[in-house]
């Protein structure tokens, strides 16, 4: 309750949450307020924002309501978001949290391969993955997975390095506890707050390569995407440059959204801890 | 005598999760000049509280009433000018980029008003005084280089570089191992008298504190239970709790 | 079983420091028999943790041998070995940083009879307030987290988790130190008792030759790595014959000139 009414006291906090919550009521009243396939055609073709009230936002070149693929594609954004954020968080806690205490030629052998995949550049790792496994949500997901581990991992290492030397560890290998429960009862929860901070940034940076992958038709050919719609805005960007800019904004406002909020949970957790 | 320090009806509140805590209650409190106080008491007795109190490094919201007045020193007290403070734990007061030599000039710089030669040869020369074995050599080395004693002995260095009146020592020897301890304590007895300094020795252990100081303060949970000079308090205690603290302390030494 | 308890001997232990080889045990031998209280003191960077993190297999010997209970100890390795600490417990000097810092004292205490099959997990409970009990604390407690208990507590939930398994042996390393000198006095009563009761021997490592007078039956003096001298606690402290010892007996804070003075 504490941490919540700290969390609150500060705007920056309290502006990503909006933002957030914004997000996911779109998300999830996507199908409830534009039952219809967002990729149908509702009326005119180019028809510009605030004309019509009901295509508030205007239609694209194929005639498809704005609105409704905003609200669609943030479902996409978030689902790619998280899961790749979460995917990355878990897959990076597990690989770096082994690689400390296992220590020697398990650990060599562990971050010379986080070394490997840290040196592409993560979205040419996913590029090279869509292109290779073909463009789905599951691989676009996958593929984002695959170039964000590595930041969590390297920290998770380092946390756990210093967390193995600690009194509790030592304390619970004397009170005869298996070396697979210390890993996972002991260490794992006490190094996970500082691998947490970083979910903000890589939930925003993966809903940008989603962006930038469905930009450049990798994404989802099945969904809405808001880099898909900026895509299919590109062709008439001097006539209707709205058809950019509206799914633009959203994307700018959600990065944003993510970050700040995490930035506030990151302040909430540091202020408790210099408190304890 | 005169007093160099005077503590008048003071209180320290303060406010941790929501709660507020009273950690000083009327706490009235004289230092004379040149004399050695032990300050007395277990943790939670508010005995660092007051050391910070005086000291002025209180974090901001908290509420101070009373007051604390410097009789004869004409302006507000300057940390590390007019009060030196020597902490528990030396690796965490000194800085460990830095060699310890421009640690301790960098204190007589601030306060002195000396070039950085005159203060680095004014630095080796507090290190000389802190008896670390060859000081023209300790002056260039790094924190990590010492030993916990050691670090400990810069620390005192830095705090007494500006020759301040009074000197804090909060709880400056719990961290070494007994034998580093008594070369501490008697580091700190002997620069005390060279330059007729104040001590306040902030200490759990009344023994130890005993071995030092001309007058001894016994705290309990925010407040002074009872003052007196140092053998007057130990042979008769009028508080049952320093009974208890001294009793712990003999029965030490007795073995049974 | 007859003979010593524990027997250690020739324990050697280097340590690489920023490449420079650090000698923390030069070869030490010594015996801890049941029910007693055997004490290591010495200056810091003695090796007399050195020597603790040996016996509990939480670093490896270089070279020498430790055999309790007739077992060859540092043959043990993986199941083997976690039985065996059931035998042989520790207790740590800061009693905050022995405990992961999200753990609530139930769990603290549940953790050896759970490992160790001791009771079933109904009746654990009930042997947790038992424990409690036993080392002066309030049932009720064990509903608390770890960081919410005072320093004395916490040392007695740590001695209340070594004593779960009935050890033969604990290991205290500075066990006192951290702790304020009243609860300090009631601690050691605390361990005095379970010996009495329980039968257990203590490895009591200290610098601090006045607490270890209080509670030991025999002292090893360690110097950089060896044992400079042993005997008899009153012994030691009465006639120090090691330049170490005698350096330990003068650094005694001690209120000792009191009684001097009150017999002039």
């Amino acid at each position: 309750m504490i941490a919540l009414r700290r969390f609150l006291r500060t705007p920056e906090a309290v502006a990503g949450a909006l933002i957030l919550a914004a997000l996911l009521a779109m998300a999830l009243s996507a199908s409830w307020f534009f039952p219809r396939d967002p990729q149908s055609i509702a009326g005119p073709a180019l028809l510009r924002p605030f004309q019509d009230w009901t295509l508030p936002l205007g239609t694209d070149r194929l005639g498809r309501d704005v609105l409704a693929g905003l609200f669609h594609g943030a479902r996409t954004s978030l689902a790619v978001g998280l899961a790749a954020a979460a995917g990355a968080i878990l897959i990076g806690a597990v690989v770096g949290t082994l690689a400390g205490f296992a220590g020697g030629v398990a650990d060599e052998i562990l971050m010379r391969i986080t070394d490997a995949f840290q040196t592409v550049p993560g979205f040419l790792l996913a590029l090279a993955f869509v292109s290779v496994a073909g463009p789905s949500l599951a691989t676009v997901i996958v593929a984002i997975t695959l170039g964000a581990w590595t930041g969590p991992a390297r920290i998770a290492r380092a946390e756990v390095l210093s967390i193995r030397e600690r009194d509790y560890v030592a304390g619970a290998r004397v009170i005869g506890m298996h070396p697979l429960e210390i890993v996972f009862r002991e260490i794992l929860p006490n190094a996970l707050p500082p691998v947490l901070a970083l979910s903000s940034v890589i939930v925003a940076a993966a809903i940008l390569t989603e962006a930038a992958l469905s930009f450049l038709g990798l994404g989802d050919p099945n969904r809405v995407t808001w880099g898909g719609m900026i895509a299919e805005g590109r062709a008439v960007l001097r006539s209707a440059p709205y058809l950019s800019i509206i799914p633009g904004v959203a994307l700018v406002l959600t990065v944003l959204g993510v970050y700040l909020a995490g930035e506030g949970l990151v302040e909430t957790s540091a202020a408790r801890r210099m408190n304890a | 005598m005169t007093t160099r320090l005077s503590i008048n009806n003071l209180g320290v509140r303060y406010r941790r999760d929501g709660q507020e805590v009273e950690a000083l209650k009327q706490v009235d409190l004289d230092v004379e000049a040149g004399e050695c106080l032990g300050v007395i008491g277990e943790s939670g007795s508010g005995k660092s509280t007051l050391a910070l109190a005086i000291a002025g490094l209180l974090p901001g919201g908290t509420k101070i009433d009373g007051r604390i007045a410097w009789p004869g020193l004409g302006h507000a007290p300057l940390n590390g000018r007019d009060i030196g403070f020597v902490f528990q734990d030396p690796s965490a007061s000194l800085n460990p980029v830095l060699t310890v030599g421009e640690q301790v000039a960098e204190v007589a710089r601030t306060h002195l008003a000396l070039t950085w030669r005159e203060a680095f040869g004014l630095a080796t020369d507090l290190l000389s005084r802190v008896r670390l074995p060859d000081p023209e050599a300790a002056a260039r080395a790094y924190p990590h280089q010492l030993s916990g004693g050691q670090k400990q002995r810069v620390a005192i260095a830095a705090a007494i570089a500006a020759r301040p009146s009074l000197l804090i020592a909060d709880e400056a020897t719990s961290a070494l191992d007994t034998i580093v301890q008594a070369e501490i304590v008697a580091l700190i007895r002997r620069l005390v008298a060279e330059d007729g300094m104040s001590l306040l020795f902030i200490s759990h252990d009344i023994a130890l504190a005993a071995q030092l100081a001309d007058r001894i303060a016994v705290f309990r949970h925010g407040r002074l239970l009872e003052t007196g000079e140092t053998g007057e308090l130990l042979r008769s205690p009028a508080h049952p709790y320093t009974r208890s603290l001294i009793e712990a302390s003999l029965v030490s030494v007795e073995g049974e | 079983m007859t003979g010593p308890l524990l027997v250690a001997s020739g324990l050697a232990k280097r340590y690489s420091r920023s490449g420079r080889a650090i000698t923390a045990l030069d070869g030490i031998s010594f015996e801890i028999n049941r029910a007693e209280t055997f004490a290591l003191v010495g200056p810091s960077g003695s090796g007399k943790s050195t020597v603790a993190r040996l016996l509990l297999r939480l670093a490896d010997a270089d070279a020498g041998d430790i055999r309790f209970e007739g077992r060859n100890l540092l043959a043990l390795r993986g199941a083997k070995l976690r039985a065996v600490r059931q035998r042989l417990q520790m207790v740590f000097q800061d009693p905050l940083s022995a405990f992961n810092p999200r753990a609530t004292v139930g769990r603290v205490l549940d953790d050896p009879f759970r490992i160790h099959g001791l009771a079933r997990r109904d009746e654990r409970p009930g042997a947790i307030e038992a424990l409690l009990v036993r080392v002066g604390l309030p049932p009720a407690l064990s509903r608390r987290a770890i960081h919410e208990i005072s320093g004395g507590q916490r040392q007695r939930v740590a001695i209340a988790r070594a004593i779960a398994t009935k050890p033969s042996l604990i290991v205290l390393d500075e066990a006192l130190s951290a702790l304020d000198v009243s609860v300090r006095a009631d601690i050691l009563d605390l361990l005095v008792s379970l010996q009495r009761d329980q039968g257990i021997a203590y490895l009591f490592i200290s610098h601090d030759l006045g607490v270890v007078g209080r509670i030991a039956h025999r002292v090893a003096v360690m110097q950089a790595g060896v044992i400079a001298e042993t005997g008899e606690a009153r012994q030691i402290i009465a006639a120090p014959n090691s330049p170490t010892g005698k350096a330990l007996v003068a650094a005694m804070p001690s209120l000792a000139w009191l009684a001097s003075k009150e017999t002039e």
